[in-house]
């Protein structure tokens, strides 16, 4: 390099520069908009969310249409990318999850925590106002509460297992948007505003099994996501929940259709 | 720069002798499965610290094995260092099992090092049970005095035999050391790296130059050579921690019961704790005190290897309470007024460490998220019992359902390491295990099924593991039977068949029917149920 001649013409022969100042000048930015801090997730679910990521202080719901599963699964997917990320986890009411699938899935179990009952203590049954039941709704909320001040992603059982009211969803999401958290309800929607993203599952087909032999190896899913703001789109996507390699990856050819919103 | 001669008395196998077992017989205290301290007679037959629990019994067949109680350790040593607060004031517990203190005045109030050694190991001695055994060890510096009390086993016998004493003169510390091999420094990767670069014994690391080590171990490399050199492992700081860093509480009504004052320091622990994060400090020796309204007072050091967590503390404070108005000739008067924690000896905490993930803007701050995470956990197990929030950890086992369970949270260190529910804890083979993927949904009891063949007659399993036909329909807790559409199985299980207690047979069926449910289903008894559906 001649003296004088300055950065111009590296610049015009290397065009990998660019991308690497791009890169280095994202990780020493100081400030980020609130718009932007996001946990990451797997790679295959970056389609299907706004912002390829959880946007921090959003609430999900992830569901399945009638008869036919997949839900979890793709709940703790959609937890892994921030767990192996190094956040914390915690799941409310979930008594039946399976761990073994948490941990396949890609789930840090060592940063998992497992509250089956949040029905709150040994209130005395009978009392005044419907007995245990009362003591069940005054634990919910106060528990989903406590775990959003201190973990990053909190998975909640919504649909019939829950026991929160619509007033108590208000209450936790606006917690959850100061602290940074994300709530993500499994099994269907929390009462009351609909959530911003909704991930439902509306095909899942098993392979690998035969008339007596071979095992259970792979699911196709066929996951929609809906939502609203800025994330107004419908999109449809299949992935392999989990693939013939065990992780959640997207099903070659990869085509994450757009469909039209409804009016 | 001079260092301080210190004593350190040692009590050998401390968990063994606190949870009240004999010395003489093959015990081993373990904790996540993996052996904390072990009895003489058991170390002669192999078994070792840091073992697993399967090869300690391999080692011993006739071992008996007890849980860990940290709880019980500290508490049950507050008679010896009370004994031991009659010699002289400023007693400092390394961990329950070894108290330090510096010689220099007592020394010379009792006339010399040996007796002041054998009159520490003559009190220690009376207040432990009869088969427990005392080390001494006398040199410069607390690392060095600790090592000379581990290696008391050929020492000077004191107090009839019960405690042997082993006092390094004043200035042979680094001959003393320098035989000594790099494990007494506890830092097992850099001991990993040394032995193979060919550094084996204190002495090879002392002979090295310090800028040499500094260049390639770092600050970790640093104070090994320091102690390697019989010098403290830090330079002793030249201005005392600010003042400030003390916290005290008020108590009003004077309180006569440990267990509230426990509930004040645990605050007054959270309050210096965050002190401490907010300076990026964090307190390696800690002064903890309490004041009575009759104006007695009773002080203490503790020290730590690393720092303290909040936990630690509140811990620390309990067993000094404790032993204070339980035990000991010099019990108070009155109610507890004030309670103090002053940081001793203050570092800079270790840096913090960002995810391995990406650094990238909003990476998690793992130290930060799991202090974060155990506050939170506190609290929930505050509303809804000690019982209900659980945390995962591996085992041994086939089914979805066994091989992993799930242990309250407040019985681990949340924060802590624990390898136990880290991937790839369990090692051994299980044959039979099912194959990966493992159902999302594992339903706590299994729901009764139906299976039936094209016949219609209910599908067996025999003792060989072959079913009697093939499953055509499926009927979940008494509802429709609907089709299958594919399964394959069974796997038969025939699980501790020498225990009559404990014996199960059962075969596993994998299921998927024709509206695209898979389910794992499991034959036990003559009787079908959905064990997990494969959510």
């Amino acid at each position: 390099m001649a003296r004088g001649e300055g950065l111009a013409p590296v610049l015009a022969r290397r065009t990998d520069i660019p991308d690497a100042l791009d890169a280095l000048a994202e990780r020493v930015r100081p400030t980020t908009l609130a718009r932007d801090r996001r946990f990451p997730v797997l790679p295959a679910l970056e389609p299907l969310l706004p912002g390829a990521g959880l946007r921090r202080g959003s609430t999900v719901a992830v569901g399945a249409a009638p008869g036919v599963t997949g839900a979890t699964s793709l709940a703790l997917a959609l937890a892994a990318g921030a767990s192996r990320d190094g956040s914390w986890v915690a799941a409310v009411g979930l008594g039946s999850l399976g761990l073994v699938a948490a941990a396949e899935l890609g789930v840090a179990l060592e940063r998992f925590v497992v509250v089956a009952d949040p029905g709150g203590r040994g209130r005395p049954a009978g009392g005044r106002h419907g007995g245990a039941d009362a003591s069940r709704r005054a634990g919910w909320p106060a528990v989903v509460a406590a775990l959003v001040d201190g973990f990053d992603v909190v998975l909640v059982a919504a649909g019939p297992g829950t026991s929160l009211r619509a007033a108590d969803v208000r209450r936790l999401t606006a917690r959850g948007r100061e602290r940074g958290a994300v709530l993500v309800a499994v099994g269907g929607e929390l009462p009351g505003e609909r959530s911003p993203v909704r991930l439902s599952v509306v095909a899942s087909r098993w392979s690998g099994l035969d008339r007596g032999t071979g095992h259970l190896r792979c699911r196709e899913a066929t996951v929609e996501a809906t939502g609203r703001g800025d994330a107004t789109r419908r999109r449809r996507a299949r992935l392999w929940l989990p693939g013939p390699d065990g992780g959640v990856e997207t099903c070659e050819p990869a085509t994450v259709v757009e469909l039209p919103v409804a009016p | 720069m001079t260092v301080v001669r210190s004593l350190v008395v040692w009590c050998p196998d401390w968990p063994v002798v606190a949870a009240g077992l004999p010395l003489d017989e093959p015990v081993a205290v373990l904790r996540a499965n993996r052996v904390v301290a072990c009895s003489p007679p058991a170390r002669a037959e192999g078994v070792a610290v840091h073992q697993r629990r399967r090869d300690a019994q391999a080692r011993c067949p006739e071992l008996v094995v007890v849980d860990h109680a940290p709880d019980l350790d500290g508490r049950a040593f507050e008679p010896v260092a009370l004994a031991l607060e009659a010699l002289t004031p400023r007693i400092e517990i390394t961990h329950p099992g070894a108290v330090t203190f510096p010689t220099r005045g007592p020394s010379r109030y009792h006339g010399g090092d040996r007796a002041l050694a054998a009159k520490a190991a003559t009190r220690a001695v009376e207040v432990l049970p009869p088969d427990a055994t005392v080390r001494v060890g006398v040199a410069d510096g607390p690392f060095a005095a600790l090592l000379a009390a581990r290696a008391a086993e050929a020492g000077a016998p004191v107090a009839g035999g019960r405690a042997r004493v082993v006092v390094v003169p004043p200035g042979e510390t680094p001959a003393f050391l320098a035989p000594l091999s790099l494990d007494a420094l506890d830092r097992p990767e850099l001991v990993e790296v040394m032995a193979r670069l060919g550094v084996r014994t204190l002495g090879d690391l002392a002979a090295l130059d310090v800028g040499d080590v500094v260049g390639r171990f770092g600050a970790e490399g640093l104070a090994a050579h320091r102690l390697a050199c019989g010098l403290d492992e830090r330079p002793p700081a030249t201005a005392p921690p600010p003042p400030d860093l003390a916290v005290a509480a008020e108590l009003d009504p004077p309180v006569d019961r440990v267990e509230p004052a426990a509930f004040v320091a645990r605050g007054l622990a959270g309050d210096l704790h965050r002190r401490l994060t907010e300076r990026g400090s964090a307190c390696t020796r800690l002064a903890i005190g309490a004041e009575t309204e009759h104006g007695e007072r009773h002080e203490r050091l503790w020290r730590t290897e690393g720092a303290f967590t909040v936990a630690a503390i509140a811990d620390r404070m309990r067993w000094q309470l404790d032993g204070w108005l339980h035990l000991g000739a010099h019990r108070p008067t009155g109610g507890l007024t004030r309670l103090w924690l002053v940081p001793d000896e203050v570092v800079p905490a270790g840096g913090r460490q960002l995810a391995l993930g990406t650094g990238a803007p909003g990476a998690v701050d793992t130290v930060e998220a799991g202090e974060r995470a155990a506050r939170s956990l506190a609290r929930v197990q505050g509303l809804v019992g000690f019982d209900a929030v659980r945390v995962p950890e591996w085992r041994g086992g086939r089914g979805p359902g066994e091989r992993v369970t799930l242990v309250p949270a407040g019985a681990v260190d949340v924060t802590g390491e624990r390898p136990a529910s880290a991937a790839g804890w369990v090692t051994e083979p299980w044959p039979g295990v099912l194959p990966e993927p493992s159902p999302a949904t594992v339903h706590a009891v299994p729901v009764a099924a139906e299976v039936r063949d094209a016949a219609g007659r209910q599908v067996t399993v025999d003792g060989r593991g072959t079913p009697s036909g093939a499953p055509a329909t499926l009927a979940v807790a008494g509802g429709r039977p609907v089709e299958v559409a594919a399964w394959a199985g069974p796997w038969p299980y025939d699980e501790r068949w020498w225990d009559p207690a404990g014996h199960r047979r059962r075969a596993r069926l994998q299921v998927l029917t024709t509206d695209g449910v898979a389910r794992l289903l499991v034959l036990e008894g003559g009787r079908w149920a959905v064990e997990a559906t494969y959510d």
